[in-house]
């Protein structure tokens, strides 16, 4: 039998089994509706405020800015549809990346083309970072919105989050501009990197429950205290009527158990990933010649590679590894329906066959020492038995 | 109007099973033929020993292949079929499986190879995902790209097939190819390939030609 090694974790992480322990009485025997007025319903209500207060605190928030949604998807759509529609007599200029999450870049898409908004997408360097100094050469008198991620899903590239904040916020009180807000989607950063949104100067930051070993269906998004979003559903007073709908009761006393977890342990647990994330990168680079590690090199999550196989194609390593018990994955090609390769690789500036070739690794809680060795091990072959079916050849300008 | 699309022939659906109850994933033939890919060119291979060869796609649009044939010059009947080719698990597999066919036997001639469709290849293979029929139109392409070759070595020019692509209709710039790659992709009735290329949206007077042709590209892949 195979070592079954997974290396996943940007995708989804596996429930921890104290936050399942935290979420099980939510899903057996506490059954009332939040929102009743008998003592079921309020003792219900009662647990989740001080979810609510649990994850403010951790945040540096108070509890009122907290709103639960469904996941980083929503969360995300909210902020950056909520707020547009609700400040667009303020200005209709929009600045984000060239690399963000699709649930980022596809709303703001929309804005784009439905409903007369101008973007500025900006331009990341070679190694996926974006600049203060880029963010504010693109602001605007009209500007209402920045939206930048704090840490890239597909490269782990960190960007400089509290550095842009500070920059946006002197140029808001400088130009008089308190509807211009930022906008932050931490959902890759929340087990390793400071969520304190007083020192990242964020107005809103999105969180997601099953990134972070919580449950799947879980999110929240923090909104600074006075800014008015418009709603993307309708139909009751929960989360003070911006996301109505009966609260997913075991989901937020998941998130809640989820976000106090990593984030007690987050530096611990980044000290042992980086040492083991730096032993798959030096394994590959030693083992397997015409490599790209794609992302920058220090300014990287504790839990991700990203690495260009030059010549083959990702879909077809990926299928090859887990024949042999190896679970990773590709922003590349044919695993998407859209048949396109990864947009962030693509906006680093390099060529289609880097991107395609491109495939990530991501490590979490589980991962161990011997897992990293198998993976190191397991690899050489697959890639040489690929390159020798493939006629392309890359220009090795584009290795390193 | 018919909105419903018909099942392609060979295809297995999108990434669920035929019966929609589980996701889909590669049948045993083509986890054979990724697996322990048949007839794929050796790196140590000398071109000169080949007297004819195609090539299709880039990778830019996410595959690439070349195929290289020796052709019995009495017979016309392929001997050897070799490739290389970088792409997906599919495009791996369906290759590899169009290698044997027309290899098989004495080999297929070359009006034979000709003729080979990409559902046929998709059969032998137990089938592949709708959106990734794509893979096996491309060793198509490929073994046609080859088989000109040949004739064009051999002088034999009348029988050339080029496939040059003509403007359908001038306003949207959409092309026979542009229309024939939407069916491949799945759009088989008028409104699916329009709102894949946008083809006489604002020039109605084509439709005809591009309803046509519709239906000559479905007849011709999907039979």
């Amino acid at each position: 039998m195979n070592r079954q090694v997974y290396l996943d974790h940007a995708a989804t992480t596996p429930l921890d089994p104290r936050v399942r322990e935290a979420m099980l009485p939510y899903l057996c025997l506490k059954q009332g509706n939040p929102s009743s007025f008998h003592s079921f319903g309020k003792e219900i209500k009662d647990d989740i405020e001080e979810a609510r207060r649990s994850i403010a605190d951790i945040l540096g928030v108070r509890s009122d800015e907290i709103i639960f949604t469904s996941g980083g998807t929503e969360s995300d759509n909210l902020a950056v549809l909520g707020y547009a529609r609700k400040n667009q007599k303020h200005g209709k200029h929009i600045v984000t990346t060239k690399i963000e999450h699709h649930a980022v870049l596809e709303s703001i898409l929309h804005l784009e083309r439905k409903e007369g908004f101008e973007v500025t997408y900006l331009e990341p360097d070679r190694d996926g970072l974006i600049t203060p100094e880029q963010v504010e050469a693109a602001l605007r008198e009209d500007t209402i919105l920045v939206s930048v991620m704090y840490a890239n899903n597909e490269i782990g590239t960190i960007l400089p989050i509290s550095e842009i904040g500070n920059r946006i916020q002197k140029w808001r009180e400088a130009h008089s501009r308190p509807e211009l807000v930022f906008h932050t989607d931490a959902c890759q950063a929340t087990g390793y990197l400071d969520l304190n949104v007083e020192k990242l100067h964020v107005d809103m930051l999105t969180l997601n429950g099953s990134k972070m070993y919580g449950p799947k269906g879980s999110g929240l998004l923090y909104v600074k205290r006075g800014i008015k979003l418009e709603p993307l559903q309708f139909g009751g007073a929960q989360e003070r009527g911006i996301r109505p709908g009966t609260e997913n009761v075991a989901g937020i006393i998941g998130i809640a158990k989820a976000l106090e977890l990593v984030q007690a342990n987050r530096e611990a647990e980044s000290e042992r990933l980086v040492h083991l994330r730096d032993r798959l990168i030096e394994g590959v680079q030693r083992t397997i010649k015409k490599t790209r590690l794609n992302g920058h090199t220090t300014n990287r999550l504790p839990n991700n590679v990203n690495i260009s196989f030059m010549d083959i194609e990702g879909e077809a390593l990926i299928l090859y590894l887990d024949a042999s018990g190896v679970y990773a994955s590709t922003g590349s090609a044919c695993t998407s329906a859209s048949l396109d390769p990864s947009h962030v690789i693509l906006a680093l500036g390099l060529p289609y066959e880097v991107a395609h070739g491109s495939l990530r690794f991501s490590l979490g809680h589980e991962t161990t020492e011997e897992d990293i060795a198998y993976v190191v091990e397991t690899l050489p072959p697959l890639v040489e038995k690929l390159r020798a079916l493939s006629p392309v050849r890359v220009d090795e300008k584009y290795f390193v | 109007m018919n909105h419903k699309q018909d099942p392609v022939a060979g295809t297995k659906g999108d990434v669920t099973s035929h019966d929609k109850a589980k996701s889909w994933f590669y049948s045993d033939v083509v986890k054979d033929h990724f697996f322990n890919p048949r007839n794929f060119l050796h790196e140590d291979a000398n071109e000169a020993d080949y007297n004819a060869i195609g090539k299709v796609g880039s990778p830019a649009c996410g595959d690439e292949l070349r195929v290289w044939m020796k052709v019995d010059p009495a017979t016309e009947q392929i001997k050897e079929f070799r490739w290389k080719t970088f792409g997906c698990g599919s495009a791996i597999a369906s290759t590899s499986m169009a290698s044997v066919m027309v290899t098989e036997g004495e080999g297929m001639t070359l009006d034979e190879a000709r003729k080979l469709k990409p559902q046929d290849i998709m059969e032998r293979l137990g089938g592949l995902p709708q959106r990734k029929f794509h893979c096996s139109v491309l060793c198509d392409k490929a073994l046609r790209d080859a088989i000109n070759d040949y004739y064009r070595r051999t002088d034999q020019f009348d029988k050339i097939i080029t496939e040059a692509s003509r403007i359908i209709d001038p306003v949207s710039k959409v092309t026979d190819k542009d229309i024939e790659e939407a069916v491949l992709e799945g759009a088989h009735t008028l409104e699916l390939v329009q709102q894949k290329t946008k083809v006489g949206i604002g020039n109605p007077g084509c439709l005809p030609a591009v309803e046509e042709l519709i239906r000559f590209y479905k007849e011709k892949y999907f039979g």
